[in-house]
């Protein structure tokens, strides 16, 4: 249970596919216009991600190192197409609004990363909730910038242009960093403070 | 020993791709209908905005024309025409053109001209304009498209069907002269291939009698 919450820990927050590993960041910066945008493609890229890494996973016995760049490819292409018609199928106003973007899942560089770093070389198991993990660090992060963005542009109409993308997400990186820091000295601070409480 | 092992990948290769490929087609399969039927009401709710006030037989989306590219209407790509008639009559024709000369990119428009030559409305159905600038020729943003209602060739005449700026009667938007520019002079071609082939446009049979008869 603890290495459970420590994993989603991780994934939200230490290694979070984009704030810290700035990976999928063509497609996190383009559709977070609105958090409605985000939430959908922070939905879509997580349920590939995790379907991508339960499959290269179960199939990691039989690919070979040469080969395993097209069997990802083929992977995720065919994964990503059927989260496409499910979405025009199921959710066609969504489907509308995020348009290419569904589709150009393909070319995440998050999902490969995953199969590439964690899927091939772990049980099923485990690369499930890997792929749930880093999925749901993602998509949190899509929504969060896409409500931030919504919310400035009623105030400044440059958040939802696209300069606005980059200026959220540095500032949600600049935040993290910020508090990762903050932590690090109190971290640091405390044990000084009771060495001279003992003295 | 080389030639085994290219020969097994290319058997897990071609495994694979069949695997998934099964996977895109069942999907495929269970979804088709759907998304067929979701285009079918997306097409039917877009056609709205510019048939309000007109009273007409149903089955408009199946009267749709193809206007095969190179064509008088505005752009280059192939154009379609939904042609509405009241007991066999026509009434009006909607266009769906594309203006090619917008701030970014194609603007798709909605041209609903009346059997006459007025217009009955015209709608933008998908353009990538500047929000909060250009995007105000939405219908859900402003009524700016509305002062196209009951217009034609005559009213006004050839000098008017500009923006003010350039000298017309039509408003521009506050900051965009770009958009309205290039959706007046879309709207205006419309017009004028509607004068000249109103006739063959109503006469023609659809895309779907003609796939029936082949």
């Amino acid at each position: 249970m603890t290495t459970l919450i420590e994993r989603f820990r991780t994934g939200l927050w230490y290694e979070n596919p984009g704030l810290v590993q700035l990976l999928g960041l063509c497609p996190l910066l383009a559709v977070t216009s609105t958090f409605v945008n985000g939430l959908g493609l922070g939905v879509a890229t997580l349920s590939v991600m995790v379907v991508s890494n339960a499959l290269v996973s179960a199939t990691r016995r039989w690919i070979r190192d040469e080969i395993r760049i097209p069997i990802y490819v083929l992977i995720i292409a065919s994964l990503v197409t059927c989260t496409e018609l499910i979405f025009k199928a199921w959710f066609p106003a969504l489907d509308r609004s995020l348009g290419i973007f569904i589709p150009l899942i393909v070319t995440n560089c998050a999902i490969v990363a995953r199969a590439e770093v964690y899927a091939s070389r772990n049980p099923v198991g485990s690369s499930i909730v890997d792929g749930v993990v880093m999925g749901t660090g993602f998509a949190l992060l899509l929504m969060a910038i896409g409500a931030f963005r919504e919310l400035v542009s009623l105030v400044w109409l440059l958040a939802v242009l696209p300069p606005g993308a980059f200026f959220s997400l540095a500032l949600a990186i600049a935040a993290k960093n910020t508090i990762d820091g903050r932590r690090k000295n109190r971290r640091d601070a405390l044990p000084r403070r009771s060495r001279l409480a003992n003295r | 020993m080389a030639e085994a092992s290219i020969v097994r990948d290319g058997i897990t290769l071609a495994a694979i791709a069949a695997v998934c490929t099964a996977l895109v087609a069942a999907t495929y399969t269970v979804t088709d209908e759907r998304i067929a039927a979701n285009q079918q009401a997306w097409l039917e709710r877009s056609l709205q905005p510019v048939l309000a006030g007109l009273s007409f037989d149903s089955g408009v989306s199946e009267s749709r024309l193809t206007i095969p590219a190179p064509h008088a209407l505005p752009g280059s790509d192939d154009a379609t025409v939904y042609r509405v008639y009241a007991q066999q009559s026509p009434v009006a024709a909607l266009y769906v053109v594309s203006a090619r000369d917008g701030y970014a990119g194609a603007i798709r428009l909605l041209v609903g001209v009346a059997v006459g030559g007025e217009i009955a409305g015209v709608h933008v159905l998908a353009h990538r304009e500047t929000p909060g600038l250009g995007d105000l020729v939405e219908t859900s943003k402003s009524d700016w498209v509305r002062q196209f209602d009951g217009r034609s060739l005559a009213d006004p005449n050839v000098v008017g069907w500009r923006i003010k700026r350039d000298g017309g009667t039509f408003d521009q938007l506050t900051g965009a002269s770009v958009t309205p520019r290039a959706i007046v002079k879309a709207v205006r071609q419309t017009l004028e291939y509607h004068a000249v082939h109103a006739d063959a446009v109503f006469a023609a049979p659809s895309d779907d009698e003609e796939t029936l008869q082949q």
